[in-house]
């Protein structure tokens, strides 16, 4: 059953029946029997006879539909560069009330939480679909964890409801701040892809809402070559209005969380090996500004869920959010300070393993504890570079990318490495493949820090890894094209109506 | 509160009080002008943990059909312990200003509305003699500016209109409250231009539900809407007047 259709509920054949005072068009539209029955006025329930009078309601259509508006700094993306000058929203709200495409003249791009880094949620001089108002649940089938719900329902409101219920979500990212059509347009993953693949291997099915006017329930089995290219399109494909998901069983909110320190690379493939055997959730973070003989050095995460019932005593809820009010001066953040930090996070480790219980939100979502992070960077903002290369070349390519980061001293606290798993991602443009994936975040300082990132482009390419482009800001389209080849078939189930500012870099379209 | 009847269902605010009651596993019944929005919000409610959901398709400017509602509700819920009425409509206040239907209409549906619903409803609360009723009013009736003065007139007269039905319904052990928010962000204000004033609807609603079990008379949300128009009120009006509000 597709998402927001249920037995019995069926606005079908609405008959503009004629104008009511005071003012207005009405609908008559049937609806299911849990509705209040309501009354016709006598003369236009002639106009309708022949239809149960009982299940048949007026609807007055809305008068002003919502406005197309200059977007305001809400709509950035998470990195802060590029930043757009022009560009107008349109609020998305109900499933029920598509846009008017008649009256959209310019190219349109859903946008959600605003949480992708580059310029893959920007569409300058174009306009937004706001789908942030689409945050309604439509069902749980607390028996087999199927949850359907809107495009615009965040992974935290997600979380909220089912976690309580026994279920979590089966692929979750380093925010809880991403909306589901965010998580689907670009086949996020977790420190479990070893295990559950990408978002997208989760999504039962979709719905759709394409320019032409058309709604779409995409799944694996029907319309899947579209349903392929919506799971980790961009948002290029329609309007993502409404998924349903198959979410994983779980006993407590808790984890079972081991720190790892490691001294150098080679440390961390062993480590890494023998955990995705025995661990749900491996990550490591990487200390990017050490060289030399300490290139490489980290800590190893890893963890698995507390299944029994929580020992007494311990804290099932995250910490207390905190916030950055506003942008950080520049002075903060230099090699020096961001050197002293990783240098002070290495060395506070244990040297020994240990095990703890920790609630979810800690392990999983370190960096929403701290409200608007992004700002440390400061105003120019920064970008995060991250690929994945393929196993057998992987090792190689990553220490070589490691190396160059260090060698340009331009790198930041934020360094994370994880083996992607086996299990392949269902989108065309998916970015998780099997390999090594890398993510490293640099304070945008400008054109030396876009010529690292071309500097390592050309590892990856060589190695033939990919670039994720969720996070991307400024790869070249030659290097797009290499990274992903079944963008010619892509372009096939694109909406002729829909690109974004990352879209028209990456092939030179022009609208 | 157990059982809970929203008049305006699908407004932002009232959506937001309705996840708040379906947290606590409130029965709710809705009332709303779209059965296909109402339905959704019905199945959002259901998922985050309402008892049960129930809902009425009415157009709400028509008054005729208002004992409905009470009868809608009782049917479905038994007895009502709370009531929020928060259905309305932004006026552009140029239009208004030219066209006698148009502002007649806005009165219609932002204070005739209510107050009939209201009539309907108070009735029924003095005899149970326990409960709560919510009306959605706005700091924009508090005083009249050329700006916006339909709406705040709409808004001022029913806050009047809850200011006495407050003291009637009292003695019975009814509670009324009086909600004023501020600027909100929700469809309703979509064609406006966001500025730090603006508060979200998320905000608003979980203040509501918060003042209803409370047992508030007047909020203004967010709270430092009460000391702006406190300075506001205290001008006197041959200065108001002269500033561009």
């Amino acid at each position: 059953m597709p998402p927001g259709h249920r037995p019995g509920y069926d606005p079908f054949g609405a008959v503009t029946v004629g104008t009511y005072a005071p003012s207005g068009t009405y609908r008559c539209v049937r609806f299911a029997t849990n509705f209040w029955d309501s009354t016709l006025p006598g003369s236009w329930r002639r106009e309708i006879e022949g239809m149960p009078a009982h299940s048949l309601s007026l609807v007055r259509e809305d008068a002003t539909p919502m406005p197309v508006v200059p977007a305001g700094p809400r709509y950035q993306s998470w990195g802060r560069y590029p930043r757009v000058a022009r560009q107008d929203v349109l609020q998305i709200v109900w499933r029920c009330d598509v846009p008017r495409w008649d009256t959209l003249d310019r190219s349109v791009l859903p946008f959600g939480q605003g949480r992708s880094y580059g310029d893959s949620c920007l569409n300058e001089g174009g306009v937004l679909l706001d789908a942030s108002g689409l945050r309604r649940f439509i069902s749980f089938d607390h028996d087999h964890g199927i949850l359907a719900c809107e495009a615009g329902v965040t992974l935290a409101e997600i979380l909220a409801v089912t976690l309580p219920r026994g279920w979590i979500l089966p692929v979750i990212p380093g925010t809880k701040f991403v909306s589901v059509g965010g998580a689907i347009a670009n086949d996020i993953h977790g420190k479990n892809h070893h295990r559950a693949g990408s978002f997208g291997c989760h999504v039962r099915n979709l719905e759709l809402l394409r320019s032409s006017g058309e709604r779409m329930t995409c799944s694996p089995e029907s319309h899947s070559d579209l349903f392929a290219a919506t799971v980790g399109g961009l948002g290029l494909t329609g309007l993502i209005l409404s998924a349903e998901l198959q979410l994983a069983r779980v006993g407590t909110a808790l984890l079972e969380v081991e720190r790892i320190r490691f001294g150098q690379l080679n440390e961390f493939f062993e480590i890494s090996e023998e955990s995705d055997a025995t661990c749900e959730h491996t990550v490591a973070w990487i200390d990017c500004l050490a060289g030399g003989r300490k290139l490489g050095r980290g800590v190893f995460h890893r963890a698995n869920h507390v299944q029994q019932t929580v020992p007494a005593g311990v804290r099932t809820r995250g910490t207390v959010a905190l916030s950055v009010p506003f942008y950080a001066p520049r002075v903060l953040l230099n090699r020096y300070t961001m050197k002293a930090f990783n240098t002070c996070y290495y060395g506070g480790q244990f040297t020994t393993t240990r095990k703890r219980l920790t609630p979810y939100e800690r392990f999983f979502f370190p960096l929403d504890s701290v409200r608007n992070w992004n700002r440390v960077y400061g105003r120019p903002g920064f970008l995060q570079y991250q690929c994945v290369v393929p196993p057998r070349v992987g090792r190689d390519a990553i220490r070589e990318i490691l190396e160059r980061t260090a060698r340009a001293g331009r790198g930041s606290f934020l360094a994370v490495l994880k083996q992607f798993g086996q299990r392949a991602s269902p989108g065309l443009l998916s970015f998780p493949r099997p390999g090594l994936t890398l993510a490293l975040d640099f304070p945008f300082q400008g054109r030396p820090t876009l010529a690292l990132c071309d500097d390592l482009d050309a590892v990856v390419a060589q190695a033939g890894g990919a670039v994720y482009p969720a996070k991307d800001a400024r790869m070249s389209p030659e290097h797009f094209a290499r990274y992903y080849p079944t963008c010619d078939d892509f372009l096939k189930h694109m909406d002729p109506r829909f690109s974004s500012s990352f879209w028209r870099r990456v092939t030179g379209a022009t609208d | 509160m157990e059982n809970v009847l929203i008049v305006g269902a699908t407004s932002a605010i009232a959506q937001e009080t309705a996840k708040c009651f379906a947290r606590s596993g409130a029965a709710l019944f809705l009332v709303g002008r779209s059965p296909d929005k109402l339905q959704a919000v019905a199945d959002d409610l259901s998922v985050r943990g309402a008892s049960k959901v129930g809902s009425l398709a009415v157009d709400l400017t028509q008054t005729t059909r208002h004992p409905e509602i009470l009868q809608g509700a009782r049917a479905f819920l038994g007895r009502i312990d709370g009531v929020l009425i928060a259905h309305g409509t932004l006026p552009a206040q140029e239009r208004a200003e030219r066209d006698r239907e148009y502002a007649a209409d806005a009165l219609e549906v932002n204070l005739v509305s209510p107050v009939s619903i209201l009539t309907v409803l108070s009735s029924y609360f003095y005899e149970q003699g326990t409960g709560c009723i919510a009306v959605i009013t706005s700091v924009a009736g508090d005083r009249g500016r050329r700006s916006n003065y339909v709406y705040g007139a709409a808004k001022g007269g029913l806050a009047r209109f809850l200011e006495g039905l407050r003291a009637r319904l009292a003695p019975a052990g009814v509670r009324v409250l009086t909600v004023k928010p501020g600027l909100v962000d929700t469809p309703m204000t979509a064609h406006l231009p966001k500025n730090l004033l603006f508060a979200s609807a998320e905000r608003v609603g979980k203040r509501i539900h918060r003042a209803m079990l409370r047992g508030q008379a007047v909020v203004y949300i967010p709270w430092y809407w009460r000391w702006i128009m406190l300075v506001l009120r205290s001008i006197p009006e041959p200065f108001f007047r002269r500033l561009p509000l």
